[in-house]
């Protein structure tokens, strides 16, 4: 008997907007230059967010950080794709999925501060709380599409996580399951290549993590996760696909994490400057500047108006986050459950907590 | 009550009801009941778990359910433990109530992660914003061969975390109860049911109805030794009362029926009255539910005790397979004899 091949598995590579700014016009999601203009400031703004909560915590002013330098297209791009009322279950490396919601910024400077009341998400955003634990998210998104289905809701859950995110059970169990029932879920990898220092070539001998994808019998693609049109496209698609009931996508965005893992790491220690400098060159907002200045949608006044608001923003965001009281003790035990055990009663008092 | 009372077969139930009109139903199409009912009643309820839609139907506390519901409220899942806790999770806090059901307590400790570091946290680390209904409902084997991982009792992995609660029903009644109450606690919930009560009868009203969470239940008045006897243990700290009652011996028997909250008012109030305390538990002795009830009267009450507490549990090892070491590994009714009496000849 002749062996056959029953399966081939060929993974798509997207890219729309080059390093030079060039865009394959043909690939070109339709956005208008507004809206061009405002993925552009929303980056401004993130960036601009970032490098502020980098300063704050050298200053002892914020705790541990985790920077999103370098992946701003990654997580702008999708989650501009994503609807307002989608689900979205962000990982710790999210704040720029954050801020392209609108998320009150002096909530986000709290959080990082070490204030849970930071990640008590108001109503009317449709973000679920930054997962610190790696991964263990993805299965909870899936839950969540899961849930949209049978209320019949025509809304889609989205997950972020990393690459180092790929390797755990987690990722792979949420994914079978949305592949066996056709959840309508996206699974958005973050693809930095670094996990700490774990390179991504000890995550997995796969060529990609998209291909992963293809064991739970359905699509995975890789964009180019520093051209925010790619993002924006293949999410874009994917919620449409998952919208009429085509299930799952897997989208691994690649990028590359040009800070260090948090501001508790020191990445010189594991990877090379020089690689460093490659990608800082490929990082993706001089790609979509070029891009915009080709279409005379870009001057440098222009960018520095938008800095400069970004700055007036970000500042005032800072004030309203230091100025915020500190939380009342009895929080440590009011929210354990929906209401107070007799233990917890008591423990208020021995503890002295109780007003 | 009539509900309070606590069958071990189906002829000792009969014998009871001869002449009444109330109704009896086992343990399992206790648990079955309940469940149809919430499902009929509630959309935001769904069962997921590995073969709950076999025909079989999870020991007969799913059977058929799927044929009513469909393959979507009941659904088959993967082989995948962790997994459907986390997507479990994932349906509750986008205000789905879903009942996970694990065949054996031992596929538990595959959830932890899920259980301890998520669902027992949401709510308190997002200040009350997300609640997780969840209820993850998993089952003691014992006998057949059961063995070493197919037999355990693990309610001190959960009774330790704060934001969890593990019932343990030992009744039909307090089964179908727990259950919906469970569903609807808002807090996510752990039930541990013994494979060994599922043929018990007793009686259970047809309408829906809830048993408080946190209270447990006098199952036999006596002045002379108290006997908290834990799920399957009820039972046989029943038929210990009875064998020490024609010996003069009266025993008071305590039902817990949730160990984590602990009816810790009602062990108290039995053991001043007795001043004795023996704890019959499905499970292993270090850590158990059974050491938390004496370090609890040790705080409270400590000058109540009139002899120390002696506790009927596992011996210190894995479970067997043979029959003949099975039989002798497992303590029943006359260790739970010999505990009373060794307290009360202090």
């Amino acid at each position: 008997m002749p062996i056959n091949i029953i399966e081939k598995i060929e993974i798509k590579y997207l890219q729309i907007v080059n390093e030079k700014g060039e865009a394959d016009s043909s690939l070109m999601p339709p956005l208008s230059n507004d809206e061009i203009k405002k993925l552009f400031e929303t980056m401004i703004l993130a960036r601009t967010f970032n490098h502020r909560a980098l300063s704050l915590q050298r200053e002892g002013r914020i705790g541990t950080y985790a920077s999103i330098w370098g992946q701003e297209a990654s997580q702008i791009g999708s989650a501009y794709a994503l609807d307002k009322d989608d689900w979205i279950f962000p990982s710790f490396r999210e704040s720029g999925v954050f801020v392209e919601k609108g998320y009150p910024l002096w909530m986000l400077y709290r959080y990082w501060a070490g204030d849970e009341r930071g990640m008590q998400i108001p109503e009317g955003f449709y973000l679920f709380p930054m997962s610190v634990p790696v991964g263990t998210h993805v299965p909870h998104a899936t839950g969540a599409a899961w849930a949209m289905r049978l209320k019949g809701h025509r809304k889609v859950a989205a997950a972020y996580f990393g690459d180092g995110g790929s390797s755990k059970g987690d990722f792979y169990e949420g994914m079978n399951f949305a592949g066996v029932f056709k959840a309508p879920v996206i699974f958005l990898c973050q693809n930095n290549q670094w996990a700490i220092s774990v390179p991504r070539a000890r995550q997995t001998a796969a060529k990609t993590i998209a291909q992963k994808a293809a064991a739970c019998g359905f699509e995975g693609i890789q964009v180019d996760g520093n051209d925010i049109f790619a993002v924006y496209k293949a999410t874009k698609d994917a919620v449409e696909k998952a919208k009429n009931g085509g299930g799952p996508t897997l989208i691994e965005c690649f990028t590359y994490r040009l800070d260090d893992h948090t501001t508790s790491d020191d990445a010189s220690r594991y990877r090379t400057e020089e690689e460093v400098e490659v990608w800082k060159k490929k990082e993706p907002l001089i790609r979509l500047r070029l891009f915009m200045e080709k279409k005379g949608l870009w001057t440098k006044q222009y960018e520095d108006e938008v800095s400069k608001k970004a700055q007036e923003t970000v500042d005032k965001e800072i004030q309203k986050a230091e100025a915020f009281a500190a939380p009342d003790p009895a929080d440590i035990v009011r929210y354990t459950y929906g209401e107070l055990t007799p233990r917890q009663k008591r423990e208020l008092k021995e503890f002295g907590w109780e007003k | 009550m009539p509900w309070t009372k606590i069958y071990s077969n189906k002829e000792e139930f009969e014998k009871a009801a001869a002449g009444s009109t109330l109704r009896g139903i086992t343990y399992k199409e206790a648990i079955l009941e309940a469940t149809s009912r919430m499902l009929e009643q509630d959309k935001s309820v769904f069962v997921i778990g590995e073969g709950v839609d076999d025909a079989g139907g999870v020991f007969g506390t799913t059977k058929n359910l799927h044929l009513k519901f469909g393959k979507d409220r009941v659904m088959d899942s993967p082989l995948a433990e962790n997994g459907i806790t986390g997507i479990a999770i994932g349906a509750a806090i986008s205000g789905m109530r879903p009942i996970l059901v694990h065949m054996r307590v031992d596929f538990l400790p595959l959830t932890l992660d899920q259980i301890i570091n998520h669902a027992a946290k949401w709510h308190y680390m997002f200040g009350g914003k997300l609640s997780v209904p969840l209820v993850v409902r998993a089952i003691i084997g014992r006998g057949w061969g059961s063995a070493a991982q197919h037999s355990q009792s693990l309610p001190s992995l959960f009774t330790n975390i704060p934001g969890l609660r593990v019932l343990m029903p030992a009744t039909p009644y307090d089964a179908k109860g727990l259950l919906r109450a469970a569903v609807y606690d808002g807090n996510p919930v752990i039930i541990i049911e013994h494979r060994w009560l599922y043929d018990h009868m007793g009686h259970v009203p047809e309408d829906d109805y809830t048993v408080p969470i946190g209270k447990g239940i006098v199952r036999r008045e006596g002045k002379d030794a108290t006997v908290v006897g834990i799920s399957y243990m009820a039972y046989e700290a029943m038929r210990a009362a009875e064998a020490l009652s024609k010996e003069g011996i009266e025993t008071e028997v305590i039902d817990p029926r949730t160990v984590k909250p602990l009816d810790m008012g009602l062990i108290i109030e039995s053991v001043k009255k007795t001043g004795r305390l023996v704890i019959a538990d499905t499970g292993w002795k270090e850590c158990s539910v059974g050491a938390e009830i004496v370090a609890r009267i040790m705080e409270e009450s400590c000058g109540i005790l009139k002899a120390p507490v002696v506790r009927v549990n596992l011996p210190e090892t894995p479970t067997p397979a043979s029959p003949a070491l099975e039989k002798a590994y497992y303590p029943g009714v006359d260790h739970i004899i010999s505990a009373v009496k060794k307290t009360i000849q202090k």
